[in-house]
């Protein structure tokens, strides 16, 4: 370490790199490891039963499920905001770029009110209430092998459906920052020489352009699934927090907390560290891979 | 993680495609753009207007009269204190981290950016968790209040004559606020002075300055933009953190409420016009950080 930036002649890499990782373990490390080391004082037997009761269970299928479909959405739409922002010319388009973000900025406590209060059925949109339940039973009508009306839930706010929506409204940036930069360095000279080769404009879509966006477009399906697993502040307003039914996973660790259960709290809250850890390293190594691809 | 949402990005080079091989035709163009346009309207601007509407709702007396309950200004005081202590330090973490990552070569440089990435993948409500942990009474520190320490046992006496308390109090709100906001200012500055590398500065060096000098006359001016960016970045999200700080506070009226949790409370209350009046103040915010950080976009292709 030394040797190499000994060889530097600016000033203060003692002093920053010093300060940068003392208060890196101060604020982020050791409070997390404490996260780990009070799991580690439970036996087997206590963390299992604490991560795997079917409450838990529940809820993890609610975050998880969830969050990936919502995810999924944010890909095919951010896939066509990002598209159009920077292709097509259209006025007020500096506006439109600007409102990408807001779901970033946005306080999440506010989102999740707004929210409420728009899908709620005495709400701003609340006549889609019964259109929405209306197709869930013609879905049990047709397809009466499943329970559609329990996966899919009859109402919207305070229901499944109100948590997908909140899940959608913070992850919608992450999927249209990641595209952007990849699609405005794309060179049109490619698609020139598809055209030129005889491929149709479709063809073209499919073989050239699709290929070129795919660790970009996984990226950012990856970064919106991981911050819609640990969202809390929009969801509680309108998910409704029905235990067994629409309780996420960090709602549930704060239950337990209410309920002075720490170990059981911290366990579950172990379990959804090391599904966030691993999807950090996935977007970091998708990340890495797609600019050596690209050598931006 | 947010590094993807929080870059400037300069805009590119106009791909408004004139050659005919690469330009979809108009009914293409014309349904992608209202698909992307519907989309952000009903997703994006619709729950926005539905803030200030229902804010507004029972006139304009009742809007005013939540910001003048003492609860309500014991909020915005927190929230503003929080912020005020949260965004300094980090900024001064995210000068030196990107200092030493951008100037300098040095062995596990990358894992150092995974780590100050962490925050990113750490839902809010661990975050506040593992302050709980550290500090709750049944925590590491709590240990120290509850009993006399082996050698030292003024501590105890000490910690509770001075009531000093990190859990349901300002200092958890604090530490948990630091702790979501910690990349943003370092995310925003490392891909900047990555690009900008370190010619200038060896200059500087060369013509004799030292290293304050190097700092604020050289390398600054040069970042000015994007720690401003950050700031503004860093400064949105330490204001409007709900779920760390709502597992950290307590929830104690008029003490250890921020503005958001203020907002949940008078929701819970059924009091739904003033929830949205506090609401709509945080995202007037949310509006000025993005009216910003467009200004500084612009700016910043300019030049």
């Amino acid at each position: 370490m030394s040797t190499r930036s000994a060889r530097s002649i600016l000033p203060g890499f003692g002093l920053s790199l010093g300060f940068t990782v003392a208060y890196l373990s101060l604020i982020v490390l050791l409070p997390l490891s404490a996260a780990f080391i009070k799991t580690s004082g439970m036996s087997w037997d206590a963390f299992v039963e604490a991560v795997a009761s079917p409450r838990v269970l529940a809820s993890y299928r609610v975050s998880f499920g969830i969050s990936f479909l919502a995810a999924l959405v944010n890909s095919f739409f951010g896939l066509i905001v990002a598209w159009v922002l920077v292709r097509y010319p259209f006025p007020g388009k500096r506006v439109v770029d600007a409102l990408v973000d807001l779901p970033f900025a946005l306080p999440t406590a506010v989102a999740g009110i707004a929210l409420t209060a728009i899908y709620a059925r005495n709400g701003w949109a609340g006549f889609l209430e019964p259109v929405w339940a209306g197709g869930v039973g013609r879905l049990e009508h047709w397809f009466p092998w499943g329970h559609w009306a329990e996966w899919l839930g009859l109402k919207i706010a305070f229901d499944r459906p109100g948590i997908f929506i909140a899940l959608t409204f913070i992850g919608l940036p992450f999927v249209v920052r990641t595209l952007q930069p990849v699609l405005e360095e794309m060179e049109p000279e490619l698609e020139e020489a598809s055209a030129t080769l005889g491929a149709t404009r479709w063809q073209t879509i499919r073989k050239v352009i699709v290929p070129e966006l795919m660790p970009a477009l996984i990226t950012g399906f990856a970064m919106a699934f991981a911050r819609a697993l640990g969202e809390y502040g929009s969801v509680v307003f309108i998910a409704g927090n029905m235990p067994m039914h629409s309780e996420i996973t960090p709602l549930l660790i704060i239950t337990k907390l209410e309920q002075y259960d720490y170990k059981g709290a911290t366990a579950i809250a172990v379990v959804m560290l090391v599904a966030s850890f691993g999807l950090l390293l996935t977007i970091n190594l998708l990340q890495k891979w797609t600019r050596r691809h690209h050598k931006i | 993680m947010g590094s993807a949402v929080s870059h400037l990005h300069k805009s590119g080079p106009d791909r408004s495609h004139t050659s005919r091989a690469t330009r979809d035709s108009a009914w293409v163009r014309w349904t992608l753009t209202t698909i992307a346009l519907v989309f952000l309207l009903g997703f994006v601007l619709l729950p926005l207007t539905a803030v200030f509407v229902e804010a507004l709702r029972k006139g304009l007396d009742v809007f005013l009269h939540a910001f003048t309950d003492s609860d309500a200004l014991a909020a915005i005081k927190l929230t503003l204190v929080t912020a005020l202590i949260a965004v300094p330090c980090n900024v001064v973490f995210g000068v030196a981290a990107a200092w030493c990552i951008t100037k300098f070569a040095f062995r596990g440089k990358s894992v150092l950016l995974t780590l100050i990435d962490l925050p990113f993948a750490v839902s809010p409500v661990i975050a506040g968790l593992i302050f709980v942990l550290l500090f709750g009474l049944q925590g590491w520190y709590g240990q120290y209040l509850n009993a006399e320490h082996p050698w030292f046992p003024w501590i105890q006496q000490w910690l509770v004559e001075k009531d000093i308390k990190v859990i349901f109090a300002t200092p958890g709100i604090v530490l948990a606020t630091i702790f979501i906001t910690f990349p943003f200012v370092a995310r925003e500055l490392i891909p900047l002075m990555q690009a900008q590398g370190t010619d200038e500065e060896y200059a500087a060096v060369i013509l004799g300055a030292n290293a304050w000098q190097i700092f604020w006359r050289v390398t600054l001016p040069n970042i000015k933009w994007g720690l401003f960016y950050g700031v503004i970045l860093c400064n949105a999200r330490a204001m409007g953190e709900f779920g760390a700080v709502s597992v950290v506070s307590g929830h104690i009226r008029g003490e250890t409420n921020t503005m958001p949790l203020h907002v949940e409370i008078l929701y819970n209350e059924y009091q739904f016009s003033a929830a949205f009046a506090v609401a709509s103040l945080l995202a007037l915010l949310a509006i000025v950080t993005l009216v910003l950080k467009s200004f500084i976009e612009w700016r910043h292709a300019r030049s």
